[in-house]
């Protein structure tokens, strides 16, 4: 996590001072050092002045570039929107947490903590790191919201401020509550074996007096530990049993009601010493595998949703002025101004100026798309063009994008995981409780009832199924932290085993088997420099991708002033360079017959000259072709992508099953592709990225985000893949697969336990001692057991 | 052997002044951010820094 060594790829080219990208060559020089964007040399400047330069002293290169930014923060002047923010205000300070995703070091750190020195009115600011999040105390008088945001951004840590309060609402989930509970089991356990352990080594004569004074003691404590630890046991186990369910906390809490009413009737009868000791180590033990099991990764949340990518506010146009509102209160009719990068919140139509809007995040199309006045534009859409003025013709909670999170197929049924677990334990309590009565019944018919009793509740007691109600926990929970460092994050145990049962995949092209860093360019005909410096020139101008890349492969620092520039979206660029008309853009654009038909071509003419043209190809992620080879072998492959089928003929070498292969696809259409393949009994584990894909992750067995973010937004999925991991693909599964059989490696081990157990105990000849060993040495065998096989197959697969 | 009654209360009731202060840090949600703390105190208060001007 720490990002402490410095770039790898250091080279001959310098780096950026600040964030440790190469250097263009034209530099930007301030204190005799290099920056790679006036950004990144602002920042200096800032906290060179605040004299805060320690924060290049923890680490090298701390920074992140900061070469596009720009949002308005307007709103937040709205005491509404800024009131639904902060944590807590008085009429002196206020109080404000931030989820900053920059925070990736030691030096971010130390520089949000230090803010004071930068303004005074900033009374201290605190991190938590892992959520990465800062809580900010400041003089709201003096120093309003705005400009606070204003001041993070300007140094680099940009807050995320969205619809959605992912700060709030990740907060709110808190496992204190087990962490008492545990506490307190933990305590009760260690005080009764202390009190147990005369017992156990036999009392001299003139002892004797404590027996009992040590057994009510015992109970005392044993009452805390069943009503209060012991309590979500009870519970689960009333609720499944109404249910017609039997899961493994129905032995648990029957086990432990038994062991209590055994202990209350031998320590009241004093003829006996009670099992208090077994049970409170059984409530202790099991509370840590649940805790073990609940363990998730505060740094990434699974419950964001489509508002998490919407802002808090919009800027509503008046008569006469313009305001921001808070979104909720947007209503049919409203006109509203969306500028330069802003998303489009609610479905709209287009009423002045020229909208360029990129959907990819809600179709996959990643080319932009052009709206002419009076069109509709839906929601989900960002504008990257100049400001827009749009009117709202459905609320945001009734546009398009919004229906298409909450349809019924998303929503419907919520996925049911059938754990390996879940289906022991149906037969397990029938046959526990068949041996159980069946003893019993035994003694009964011959005659001794005290051995009917006494042998009924042994064999409750000494099945009570606690070994196996850990092996899952601790096998899963081992394999959830091995893939977390192998940047494979689950959303939580059960999907290691689903993981396991899956034979079909599905991936999403773009953004999911495409590199991230951008494109393949090649040109074909014959440029001289001239012409490379004219196409450079014009190039530059232009902010679409395409020119950007186009200005990167030509790598020539010598520019000419453009004169009559023009830029026609989705067409192309031209421009008067040297006295020389220079036109850039597509074959209808140029008016030219064009030699291929894929959009990632692009034509050069110089002055009525056919120069020739650049193609653009996507760049696959590393090794795709042998990861499609080996993954081919066990499991059958599909591809689903929302763009043209342009890409075809370029997949097909590492993606040989063309049948498999569907483009443009509209999110609806991947959803149903989907429940096709599940009709057809295949589990479906779907890769994919963005809103475009959420419905398919959603139906699916499992979906799995791929992102080269981690915090960026990934709805509707069970686990989220870190773009680095992706080659390690089969290896997730086959670790999976091991993991499986772990827990069914321990079970049994589990069982042997318990019959050795039930042996004596139909017999009636259950000791408190035998139970008191018997308890935790199953216990402690099936934890080192699942840990140690666990992380012997995490080397067998290479994830270390 | 009386004496016993009275150590095992002050045993327990060491045990229980131990548990309460364990509930009163977890109130304080001084376990809820376990790996901040273990960065922050490595910072000097003020690095002597070539770096300044």
């Amino acid at each position: 996590m720490n990002n402490l060594s410095p770039q790898a790829q250091a080279e001959a080219s310098t780096q950026c001072y600040h964030c440790g990208n190469d250097c263009p060559d034209e530099q930007y020089h301030f204190d005799e050092k290099e920056f790679c964007c006036v950004g990144c040399q602002s920042v200096y400047q800032i906290l060179s002045e605040n004299q805060l330069c320690n924060y290049y002293a923890y680490n090298n290169t701390p920074g992140k570039t900061q070469s596009d930014k720009l949002s308005h923060y307007d709103y937040l002047d709205e005491p509404k929107i800024a009131g639904s923010l902060v944590d807590y205000t008085d009429d002196k300070i206020s109080i404000i947490t931030l989820y900053i995703p920059a925070i990736h070091c030691s030096s971010c750190l130390w520089l949000l903590e230090h803010l004071y020195k930068i303004n005074s009115s900033i009374v201290s600011s605190r991190i938590d790191f892992l959520k990465k999040q800062v809580s900010i105390t400041f003089k709201h008088h003096e120093f309003s919201l705005r400009e606070l945001v204003i001041m993070l951004s300007s140094i680099g840590y940009e807050p995320v401020i969205s619809l959605q309060d992912v700060v709030k609402e990740q907060n709110k989930v808190s496992d204190r509550d087990l962490i008492k509970k545990i506490a307190v089991a933990g305590f009760c356990f260690g005080n009764v074996m202390l009190l147990s352990f005369p017992e156990y080594f036999g009392l001299a004569s003139f002892e004797h007096q404590f027996k009992s004074f040590f057994g009510w003691l015992n109970l005392v404590f044993a009452i805390p530990v069943v009503f209060y630890s012991g309590r979500d046991y009870f519970i689960s186990a009333w609720k499944n049993l109404r249910n017609k369910v039997l899961n493994l906390d129905f032995p648990l809490a029957l086990g432990i009601a038994i062991m209590l009413i055994r202990s209350v009737f031998e320590i009241v009868s004093g003829t006996g010493a009670g099992f208090v000791d077994t049970l409170c180590g059984l409530v202790f033990f099991l509370l840590i595998g649940r805790w073990v099991q609940q363990r998730t990764y505060h740094h990434l949340s699974f419950e964001r949703d489509y508002r998490s990518y919407f802002p808090v506010a919009v800027t509503l146009l008046t008569e006469n002025s313009e305001k921001p509102i808070p979104m909720d209160e947007l209503k049919v009719g409203d006109r509203i101004l969306i500028r330069n990068n802003e998303v489009i919140p609610a479905d709209t139509i287009l009423m002045k100026g020229d909208a360029v809007i990129d959907f990819s995040f809600v179709t996959g199309e990643s080319s932009p798309v052009q709206k002419v006045l009076g069109e509709v534009v839906y929601a989900g859409g960002r504008q990257i063009n100049e400001a827009i003025e749009l009117e709202v013709i459905k609320s945001v909670s009734q546009s398009y994008l919004t229906n298409l999170w909450n349809n019924e197929a998303f929503e419907g049924k919520r996925k049911k995981i059938n754990t390996f677990s879940d289906t022991v334990s149906r037969y397990f309590s029938v046959v526990l409780l068949l041996i159980a009565f069946g003893s019993a019944a035994f003694w009964w018919i011959s005659g001794e009832n005290t051995k009917a009793w006494e042998s009924f509740t042994a064999v409750l007691i000494i099945a009570c199924p606690c070994a196996l109600a850990l092996s899952s926990p601790f096998t899963l929970s081992a394999v959830l932290s091995i893939f977390d460092r192998n940047k494979f994050y689950l959303k939580n145990t059960a999907v290691v085993e689903q993981l396991a049962r899956i034979n079909t995949l599905v991936f999403d092209k773009t953004g999911t088997i495409t590199a991230p860093e951008g494109f393949k360019i090649s040109f074909e005909g014959d440029l001289n420099y001239e012409e490379k410096c004219l196409i450079s020139s014009l190039a530059r101008n232009s902010g679409h991708p395409l020119s950007r890349e186009m200005v990167k492969w030509i790598k020539i620092n010598e520019y000419f002033p453009v004169s009559f520039y023009k830029e026609i979206p989705g067409k192309g660029i031209e421009g008067i360079i040297k006295n020389k008309l220079v036109r850039i853009g597509s074959a209808s654009f140029l008016q030219i017959n064009s030699v291929k038909t894929d959009t990632g071509t692009v034509y050069i003419q110089i002055d009525d000259h056919y120069a020739g043209y650049f193609s653009f190809r996507q760049r696959w992620r590393p090794g795709l072709k042998e990861l499609f080879g080996q993954l081919s072998k066990s499991l059958g492959m599909h591809l689903l992508s929302g763009d043209q089928d342009t890409e075809r003929e370029f997949l097909l070498p590492a993606f040989p099953w063309e049948e498999n292969m569907h483009f443009k696809q509209s999110p609806q259409n991947k959803l149903d592709y989907i429940k096709a393949l599940q009709q057809n009994n295949k589990m479906v584990m779907m890769l994919g990225d963005g809103l475009n894909d959420a419905g398919a992750l959603k139906q699916s067995d499992l979906g799995i985000a791929v992102t080269d973010n981690i915090n960026n937004f990934s709805p509707g999925c069970d686990a989220i893949l870190d773009g680095a991991g992706f080659e390690k693909l089969p290896q997730f599964i086959q670790q999976a697969k091991d993991a499986v059989k772990v827990i069914h490696i321990s079970f049994g081990i589990s069982l042997t336990y318990n019959v050795i157990g039930l042996f004596f105990a139909v017999q009636g000849l259950l000791s408190p001692l035998f139970a008191a060993i018997l308890m935790p040495l199953s216990t402690v065998t099936i934890i080192s057991f699942t840990s140690i096989a666990t992380h012997l197959f995490a080397r067998k697969n290479k994830l270390t | 052997m009386n004496i016993l009654y009275f150590l095992i209360g002050c045993s327990v009731l060491l045990a229980l002044i131990f548990l309460i202060a364990f509930f009163w840090a977890m109130k304080n949600g001084q376990n809820d951010d376990t790996y901040t703390p273990g960065v922050r105190i490595l910072f000097d208060d003020d690095i002597p820094n070539e770096n300044n001007k």
